[in-house]
């Protein structure tokens, strides 16, 4: 088992961001903004965020904005609330967040939230407890939390509280990591960590662990290295990450790296 | 998308790809041009199916294409209307083929079938493909739920077709998941067919049993399984699991001045500021209402209203333990009087579970109190005394008189229904045969702890802890990846088995230095080398005031509650509570421990009680991970109320970012003696810091002040 190259993976990004015109690139041009909270979070943890150009991105940011508030993944994209969360955290991973009005950000937010506490992605109308995450998360970076309705919006994510202590998109849907990091996330802000079932979800969680050492994101799935993060964030919130085996995980994620 | 080997790209293929590159650009640039003009032509719209085809997951296109509808909606021919609506159903199949994972795509055709446009057959047609194509497709699944609801097709049905699924493959974890959300929907409507539960739950346990034993290693069975034994034994129901004082007994107050005489000896101030005896309420899960309606208590000393109070971590208005104090110095007691507190329990409804059930049976505990000694005043400027937890300080008792109630562990365990004993009994004689498989060993280690726990309290004679305790240290060899997992439920239960009775506890109790039989506020109980991960039981721990959990492996004192849920499925319920309900411990030993962050000490600020506390040899401020942030009520939990200005004075030139946990932990207790020497926080800074935080404090880190 290796070590980290960091210096390679600060350049794969690097260069990422310079290639534009690769087929990868065009095809996920739409959600570049969560492309790039990826790529800048990992250069800022690797330490290496000043390779980047702060001004560069942070007017690229705002031409993605709309007038409703919200952000689009790209420049001509539509606004959402998947892109304007990794808007904001972009800003506010550079310090920068006096650049936007707090307040019309959090209106775009605030108007998407549902009656029955739920929120949308965007005017379309998608429910998912993805968003719920998003929302509060954004708005707790905004510092503005108390301006949508937390009380219900929890209500809603433990409705998606399953049988196996774990939670789905929405009401019935089937326990998935992704989902799990978004729904625990929320409570974890919202102070409302009591209301999960730790100890089953945590067990649940831990079996996600297989033989290999990697992680899979639900029951009789293969492992996957992105639920090394959905997983694993989600056994620290709730205290229960001594249920997997450290080792075996680093060595399963070396292992998937590309040299 | 998972599972896929990156490969390096052959010349021939770097040309191509380059070329669908161009092209897939070219084609973005002109639809968002569109877009943005608003242009809703025939090719405007087939272009815009032709990016989706390639791109599903551009979604704009798919806004685009909601407005292109509408817009073309305005005129009111209903043929057209229909074409409309059939195209944007051609597109969303066409997309799902090249990714049938597409949010984009599945919400477009959610809201083509919300504007009224449907037909049954074809969305279930296209179900059934999509299911043979990916059993586990939950975007799949997620639709169909959709479909059935709209088109209102039964739960009954529904669960006929999970059964039609699971046929062709035990080994679907969607479809056994799908099962327990209808089978909880139909239980809880009390729909026909499914009112009793029981003979419901016999059948699944046949039917899961084929899953189960035809492939052992796949999970989906068995956690359906975990969910049906979940099913068997939860109690609905809210009762009283214990209390303080318990039932018969005898509470004898002494005037004197010693620093640990807690509890016993109230009309001592250093315990609490208001003079007072706590009266402690223990449920088997969380409840609200539980106030002077509720909860009538009857004495000749009460003059007013009582008003119970919630012990809860985060300020919630539910609580697993409720606590009410009576308010002893304003009474004018008489000395050597007895005085008997009757407390009456749900005679009047209001004490409701947080599913919306009643309290169960009402239920009564008569106490007695008295005074022994007149109170009188600490003398100013009284040294501290020290408090040792040396082996030697220490006698251990042989023997307690049955009258006294200073060791109480009575339960008022409700009574179950047979059929729920023996379906466990039978599923436990399904997994006698301990081949070396993991699950199925945790599998029959859960269901002996479930039949334990319906035993009625006087046919204990099956107990099956020690057979449990082994299954577990047999799983951490079988399993080492997850072997704290096994190594914390093993804690737990040998806990259980400790504190559960009298008996088992007296090995643990110690008098403490010149304590005797009649003055049991010197009693210690001393469960230190036990190699305990985890805490838990405190509801058997309630009388307890001095505690020695030294030289373990614990990271937490949290025991885990359920505090509110209104959910329409149930969930495990645990008998769990956690330390804040101990009212009464004045002196608490955790060092030598695995503690990482003050966060973890979190439940300590709802001890009035607490005088002297050791928290020296633990890990306190060597982490830079704390994984009990968000589990501890905070600012950043945004569920507390933090003194920010007090803070800032005592913080004065100190990094803030290092103490302000340790000032949310200590700032509302009362501490005399604490110490912390031998973590890695403890510097000198840190040392003055604390001794402003806690302006009674007389030792630290047994030195006096």
């Amino acid at each position: 088992m290796g070590d980290l190259v960091a210096e390679k993976h600060v350049q794969y990004i690097l260069s990422v961001q310079k290639k534009k015109d690769s087929f990868e690139s065009v095809v996920m041009e739409h959600l570049r903004m969560n492309g790039a909270y990826w790529g800048l979070t990992t250069l800022h943890l690797l330490g290496k965020l000043d390779t980047v150009d702060v001004h560069e991105v942070v007017s690229w940011i705002m031409s993605c904005q709309h007038d409703e508030g919200g952000f689009g993944g790209n420049v001509g994209h539509d606004p959402h609330i998947l892109y304007t969360l990794s808007a904001v955290q972009v800003l506010a991973l550079f310090n920068k967040l006096d650049v936007i009005d707090a307040d019309k950000v959090t209106n775009y937010i605030v108007g998407l939230q549902n009656e029955d506490g739920s929120f949308s992605g965007d005017i379309w109308g998608e429910v998912d407890t993805r968003f719920s995450y998003i929302a509060i998360c954004c708005l707790s970076l905004l510092h503005r939390l108390d301006r949508i309705n937390v009380d219900k919006a929890v209500k809603y994510i433990i409705s998606c509280q399953n049988m196996d202590g774990g939670f789905g998109c929405t009401p019935g849907g089937e326990s998935h990591a992704g989902q799990i990091f978004c729904c625990v996330g929320a409570l974890a802000i919202a102070g409302s960590l009591d209301l999960v079932d730790k100890d089953l979800l945590g067990w649940w969680l831990c079996e996600r662990q297989v033989k290999s050492g990697g992680l899979n994101g639900r029951p009789e799935k293969l492992p996957d290295v992105c639920y090394s993060w959905w997983v694993l964030s989600s056994l620290i919130m709730i205290d229960r990450v001594h249920w997997i085996s450290k080792e075996k995980l680093i060595k399963f994620i070396l292992d998937c790296q590309v040299i | 998308m998972h599972g896929r080997p990156r490969k390096p790209l052959k010349e021939e293929d770097e040309s191509v790809l380059s070329a669908k590159a161009e092209k897939l650009h070219s084609l973005q640039s002109q639809f968002l041009a569109n877009h943005q003009n608003r242009i809703y032509t025939k090719e405007a719209l087939d272009l815009s199916a032709k990016l989706l085809e390639i791109n599903p997951e551009c979604y704009t296109a798919w806004n685009y294409r909601k407005l292109a509808v509408q817009h073309n909606l305005s005129e009111s021919n209903s043929d057209s209307d229909a074409s409309l609506f059939d195209q944007e159903l051609k597109v969303v199949e066409n997309a799902l083929k090249k990714n049938f994972k597409s949010y984009g795509a599945w919400h477009h055709r959610k809201w083509v079938l919300s504007k009224g446009h449907s037909s049954i057959d074809n969305e279930l047609r296209l179900l059934n493909d999509f299911q043979k194509a990916d059993a586990r497709n939950f975007h799949a699944w997620n639709y169909r739920r959709f479909v059935t609801a709209l088109m209102k097709i039964s739960d009954e049905d529904e669960l006929k077709y999970t059964e039609k699924v699971i046929g062709v493959n035990f080994s679907n974890y969607s479809a056994w998941h799908n099962r327990s959300v209808l089978l909880s929907t139909l239980f809880k409507r009390k729909a026909e067919g499914f009112s009793h539960k029981e003979k419901v739950l016999q059948e699944e346990y046949k039917y899961v049993h084929s899953a189960i034993f035809t492939d052992s290693d796949d999970q989906s069975g068995w956690f359906y399984h975990l969910w049906l034994i979940d099913q068997t034994v939860k109690n609905d129901a809210p009762l009283l699991v214990s209390s303080w004082p318990s039932h018969g007994a005898n509470i004898t107050l002494n005037g004197n001045n010693s620093l640990h005489g807690s509890g016993l000896s109230l009309l001592n101030s250093t315990l609490s500021d208001t003079k007072t005896l706590p009266v402690i309420l223990c449920f088997n899960q969380a409840v609200e209402g539980v106030n002077s309606s509720t909860v009538v208590v009857k004495s000749e000393l009460l003059k007013e209203d009582l008003v119970w109070k919630p012990l809860s971590t985060n300020n919630s208005s539910t609580a697993q333990v409720w606590v009410v104090y009576l308010n002893m110095g304003n009474m004018k007691l008489q000395l050597s009087k007895t005085y008997s507190i009757e407390i009456n329990i749900g005679h009047s409804m209001g004490i409701l579970s947080s599913n919306g059930y009643h309290y169960g049976a009402p239920s009564q505990i008569t106490f007695e109190v008295c005074v022994q000694t007149a109170y009188t005043e600490p003398v100013d400027g009284q040294r501290g005394k020290l408090t040792s937890w040396k082996d030697n300080d220490f006698r251990k008792i042989d023997h307690f008189e049955e009258s006294n109630p200073a060791v109480s562990a009575d339960h008022h365990i409700p009574t179950t229904s047979n059929w729920c004993m023996e379906a466990i009994d039978e599923e436990i004689t399904n997994f006698q045969d301990l081949s070396d498989c993991k699950i199925r060993k945790l599998t029959l280690a859960r269901l002996l702890i479930a039949l334990d726990l319906l035993s009625p309290q006087h046919d204990k004679r099956k107990n099956h802890t020690e057979e449990v305790l082994k299954l577990y240290t047999e799983l951490m060899k079988l399993d080492p990846t997850h072997s704290l997992y096994y190594k914390d439920e093993h804690s737990l239960l040998l806990l259980q088995q400790i504190t559960s009775s009298r008996e088992s506890l007296i090995p643990y109790c110690h008098y403490y230095k010149d304590a005797s039989e009649t003055n049991t506020s010197y009693v210690c109980l001393r469960l230190q080398n036990l190699s305990l991960s985890r805490m838990g039981s405190f509801e058997n721990l309630l009388w307890v005031q001095m505690l020695d959990l030294s030289h373990n492996e614990l990271r937490s004192i949290e025991a885990v509650t359920i505090a509110f849920k209104k959910l329409e499925k149930g969930l495990t319920v645990n008998f769990l509570t956690g330390l804040e309900a101990m009212q009464l411990l004045s002196c608490l030993n955790l060092s030598h421990n695995k503690f990482g962050s003050f966060t973890a000490l979190g439940p300590l600020r709802l001890l009035k009680s607490l005088k002297v506390l050791n928290i020296s040899c633990n890990e306190l401020g060597s982490h830079s991970i704390d994984t009990r942030r968000y589990l501890c009520s905070s600012p950043l939990a945004h569920s507390e109320v933090f003194a920010w200005d007090r803070f800032e004075i005592l913080c004065g030139s100190y990094s803030a970012t290092k103490f302000w946990e340790a000032f949310l932990i200590f700032e509302s207790l009362n501490l005399t003696d604490l110490n912390i020497a031998g973590n890695a926080v403890a510097d000198e800074n840190f040392a003055s810091f604390i001794v402003k935080v806690l302006p009674t404090l007389k030792l630290l880190n047994d030195e006096e002040l």
